[in-house]
């Protein structure tokens, strides 16, 4: 058994095991940091593979980013976890015997034969570059399009996202920003034009107000 | 000089298109600013439009007669053109187009201006003479075609102008009914037509008359058959021809289309006389004189046309005998001479038809306006029973309807003398399969013609007044019995009196100018194609020697002593003993039942085709629309409601049914793989 | 060494283990779309391997692409999942069917 093989192994059965954990323990939480262990190890598996960039891709942005999002919004949610866990128990045989059904038919599709392809020498290295550079020079000639688009699906994510979660709350004083921007100046202030008045000579109040005393 | 004559001898299209197009221009002008024009405007727009056609014909019929002009045949408008087929627009102008243009332009012309006055205080005026101007236009149009598709087009416009005018009166029941009955009727002719014309094209490749003439000298297309029932070759010109005639059966109402002919008599009287006796209803006669170079090539629709021409000619005359409204024993006499034509047409005498057709023309609407004009005078009552003795009342009309009675009856000399005893010579001299039945069916036509028309000059303008007359007792105008005027019947004004003695002119003279050229003159030239062997009226020619000595020779023919005989009987039995008729009723008690009855024909169509129709049509609506279509409908909602009320189960809404649903589709996927891998591996 | 059918069997065991996931765990939305994501992680091993074992860089583009769109899918299923708890208190699918037929 080479190094190799044995650490393929190793990281196979960690990963494997984090999986089934995922699937099976009883707070989101955990299965959160299991399912973070398994895309971990599952890099690992990759970076044998001399797939560097993409394992280091694949921590970065599911690692990094993607279980940090659902680790926020399962501890923002407030979940009562006793009845997401009814008929856990019932569907177990059942998952477990399609889960089987699905393995041996896969494995006996991917057949002994295949045992016999030996790893090859890495593509990359026989082409005098890098893994990263390899799979740019695809990425960036014939895979340009989707490229750009994936980006733009991307973008159009992350803009849907936001109004998607975005609560109005009510009976909180916030300002308004575009009505900021778009004040106009009548709106605040009116000017009102009129004549002036300049009080009328020898009637003074105060003969108003001798008027008003006479008996 | 030579320039000058012949520009004036050459037929003008622009005169042609005024002739056609004056009338609707009148028509339009009377129907669609009826309110901007008034009465009067909407008279004189009608006149004028028709009396310019009429001016502009007699011209027509003067280049062509006497100018020289050759034969006008000449498209005017393209409808439609696909590859070599084209839909015209166009006239041909020959010397027997330039006749019915004339007689259709002048009688027209005439009832225009009856109707001033017979129409004076009928609400629909305006609307009237919309109508009448736009059946002359239409008329025009049908004679001047020059190719199937325009006459057909002016057979259907006169068949709508004869339907709108008969239920001119739309809001008596009887009109209406009359003008669905004729509509109806007519749709049956026009079927056979429709099959005609499109057996023309098929057979012939075009629609164009000239075209189609030519080709019937082509031995190939008068060999030609087709088998419509399979093992029976049927030559292909007598199914086309059997197929025109059955539209001329039904325009022409011959024998067993005829029915619909008296009913029309629902509509005003200028109406009977122009379009159910003097035009309208030859036209039938004009299309089967126009194609006859198809008519020649087929002996067997000749007989056909002879043996429904015959059947015509004598047995609804026999109706006409037994008839007490004055306008239907004039229907009755008209159906019976559309039967004499018919019967010409079927011996090949084309030239004696159409020369009848004339004739008959002014005659018959002589007739019909001069029993408008009694009608006007009994204050629009139509029953003969509650007439006579109004000669000295109304003697214009009295002498006039004389007139046209004797031209009626083929006295010698008169125009109906002419043109029906050679009709009936022609029979005689023809050999064709039905003729001899026909001789005798024309034979005994003359004797009843003979009757029925004595027996309307006597009961209407001789003998005892059976009628009352009552000074005004102040009630409405309207609520007086039957029998009873309020004031002695009078002459009518010189508007109905006018056109009466100018269409007694033609009707007594026409005959001596007319015979000798139009039937043994080859007056038609090549209008009228007939083949030598059928030629009976160049056999009559050979022993014909000027129409006086024709008429000299008359008296001392078959028919006269007939129809002598006829005038003896009528005489005998409505003259002298009035209370014979009456006697003569109750012994031939079943034969007057079955003439009141009309041979029961249209009790026969009512059961067969009102109540079978009917039937049919709620057999249909119960057990097709409710039960077949309905069931099928509602069955298949029903069907779809049921099974989506099942289906809907598997709806469920939770998010893992259909994620389980994913997997067991994807392991079944799964599944056929490994299957396929392990079948090919094995 | 390894082989590539270590790498296969490697990410059909885990397939397999999501798809028992998304059964036992059908209440849990949270759970369920954790078994998504180890699904394409189970999807995007394959792809890996087959690129390096056939020494084709399209492999790993197509991997590449996925980790962005998941990323995507991520981000709004959760911003749904917040909405969802929001509206209706709950992230328990068995009381989500409105759209029961």
């Amino acid at each position: 058994m080479s190094v190799q093989l044995f650490f393929f192994y190793t990281f196979a059965v960690i990963t494997l095991g984090a999986a089934a954990a995922v699937v099976s323990v009883r707070n989101p939480v955990h299965a959160a940091l299991f399912l973070v262990l398994t895309f971990f190890s599952t890099a690992c598996t990759w970076l044998l593979a001399d797939a560097e960039f993409l394992a280091v891709a694949l921590v970065l942005v599911y690692v990094g980013a993607v279980m940090v999002l659902f680790l926020f919004v399962v501890m923002m949610l407030d979940i009562d976890i006793a009845p997401l866990r009814e008929g856990f128990v019932r569907a177990l045989p059942v998952g477990l015997i399609v889960a089987v059904i699905m393995l041996v038919e896969m494995l006996s599709l991917i057949g002994v034969r295949s045992m016999e392809a030996v790893q090859s020498v890495d593509p990359a290295l026989a082409a005098g570059m890098s893994n990263t550079e390899w799979l740019a020079m695809t990425l960036f000639s014939r895979f340009l399009l989707p490229f750009e688009v994936a980006a733009l699906i991307l973008t159009v994510a992350i803009i849907a996202a936001i109004p998607l979660a975005l609560r109005p709350r009510l009976g909180v004083k916030s300002q308004s920003v575009p009505r900021q921007v778009n004040v106009d100046p009548r709106q605040r202030l009116r000017i009102v034009k009129m004549r002036s008045e300049a009080p009328v000579r020898g009637q003074s109040t105060e003969a108003k107000l001798g008027e008003g005393l006479e008996p | 000089m030579a320039a000058f004559q012949e520009r004036w001898f050459v037929i003008s299209k622009t005169v042609l298109l005024i002739i056609v197009l004056a009338p609707l221009v009148g028509g339009l002008v009377a129907g669609l600013f009826r309110r901007q024009v008034g009465r009067a405007g909407a008279a004189a727009a009608a006149i004028i439009g028709v009396a310019l056609s009429c001016v502009l014909s007699f011209w027509v019929f003067y280049q062509l007669a006497w100018g020289g002009a050759p034969v006008f045949n000449q498209n005017v408008y393209t409808w439609v053109e696909v590859g070599s087929f084209g839909m015209h627009i166009g006239f041909l102008i020959d010397r027997l187009t330039a006749m019915m243009m004339v007689v259709v332009s002048f009688v027209s012309l005439m009832v225009h201006i009856y109707t001033i006055g017979y129409m004076a205080d009928d609400d629909g005026y305006q609307r009237f003479f919309s109508y009448i101007a736009l059946f002359t236009f239409s008329m025009l149009l049908l004679c001047m075609a020059n190719n199937f598709l325009q006459l057909f087009i002016g057979w259907e416009l006169v068949g709508l102008a004869s339907y709108l005018l008969i239920g001119f009166w739309f809001k008596r029941p009887s009109a209406v009914f009359a003008n669905l009955k004729a509509f109806l009727v007519n749709r049956v002719g026009d079927w056979g037509f429709v099959l005609g014309i499109a057996g023309v094209l098929y057979w012939f490749g075009s629609l164009d008359y000239a075209q189609v003439f030519a080709a019937t000298l082509d031995p190939v297309n008068a060999a030609r058959t087709v088998e419509i029932i399979p093992g029976h070759p049927w030559s292909v010109t007598t199914v086309i021809c059997v197929c025109l005639f059955i539209g001329a059966m039904g325009k022409s109402a011959q024998v067993p289309l005829h029915v619909w002919l008296p009913d029309s008599m629902e509509g005003p009287t200028p109406i009977s006389a122009l379009i159910h006796a003097a035009t309208m209803v030859t036209a039938g006669i004009f299309m089967v004189a126009r194609t006859s170079p198809l008519f020649e090539l087929s002996e067997m629709a000749l007989s056909f046309v002879l043996v429904i021409g015959a059947t015509t000619a004598l047995f609804t005359g026999l109706i006409g005998i037994v008839q007490n409204d004055i306008k239907r024993v004039v229907a009755y006499s008209t159906l019976s001479q559309l039967g004499y034509m018919t019967v010409a047409l079927g011996v090949s005498a084309y030239a004696g038809g159409v020369y009848h057709l004339m004739t008959h023309a002014f005659f018959k609407a002589l007739l019909f306006l001069g029993a408008g004009s009694v009608i006007i005078a009994m204050h629009h009552d139509q029953d003969m029973r509650r007439m006579g003795g109004l000669a000295k009342y109304m003697p214009i009309t009295a002498i006039t309807m004389w007139l046209g009675s004797l031209a009626l009856v083929a006295a010698p000399g008169f125009s109906g003398f002419f043109s029906k005893d050679l009709i009936i010579e022609a029979v005689g001299e023809s050999s064709r399969w039905g003729s001899g039945y026909a001789y005798f069916c024309v034979m005994a036509g003359v004797f009843v013609t003979s009757l029925y028309s004595f027996r309307l000059l006597y009961m209407t303008f001789h003998g005892k007044e059976r009628f009352v007359v009552e000074p005004a007792r102040g009630g409405a105008h309207h609520d007086h019995e039957p029998g009873h005027l309020e004031h002695p019947p009078r002459e009518s004004p010189w508007v109905i009196t006018v056109p009466l003695v100018l269409l007694a002119i033609p009707s007594v003279l026409i005959g001596w100018s007319t015979v000798q050229p139009m039937l043994f003159g080859g007056w038609f030239g090549g209008s009228i194609r007939v083949a030598p062997a059928n030629d009976v009226l160049k056999v009559l020619g050979q022993e014909f020697h000027g129409p006086l000595a024709f008429t000299l020779h008359g008296f001392t023919q078959l028919t006269f002593w007939i129809a002598l005989a006829g005038f003896a009987v009528a005489t005998w039995i409505w003259l002298l003993n009035p209370g014979l008729a009456t006697k003569a009723k109750k012994t031939l008690r079943p034969i007057y039942a079955m003439l009141v009855n009309k041979y029961w024909v249209d009790d026969l169509y009512r059961v067969l085709f009102m109540q079978g129709g009917v039937g049919f049509g709620r057999g249909l609506w119960k057990r097709g629309d409710v039960g077949v279509i309905d069931g099928a409908v509602n069955g298949s909602s029903w069907i779809v409601a049921r099974t989506a009320a099942v289906v809907r189960w598997v709806q469920s809404g939770y998010l893992y049914h259909y994620a389980f649903a994913m997997i067991v589709g994807l392991i079944l996927l799964l599944g056929g793989l490994w299957w396929t891998v392990a079948r090919i591996a094995a | 060494m390894i082989t590539l059918a270590h790498y296969l069997t490697f990410s059909a065991v885990l397939l397999c283990i999501a798809v028992a996931g998304i059964f036992i765990n059908r209440k849990n939305v949270i759970v369920l779309l954790m078994a998504l994501e180890l699904l394409l992680l189970a999807v995007n091993t394959n792809f890996i391997a087959f690129s390096r074992f056939l020494g084709n860089p399209d492999g790993q583009v197509f991997v590449f692409f996925i980790l962005a769109v998941a990323a995507a899918e991520a981000a709004i299923g959760l911003a749904i999942l917040l909405v969802l708890f929001r509206n209706r208190a709950t992230i328990n699918v068995g009381e989500i069917d409105s759209l029961k037929g």
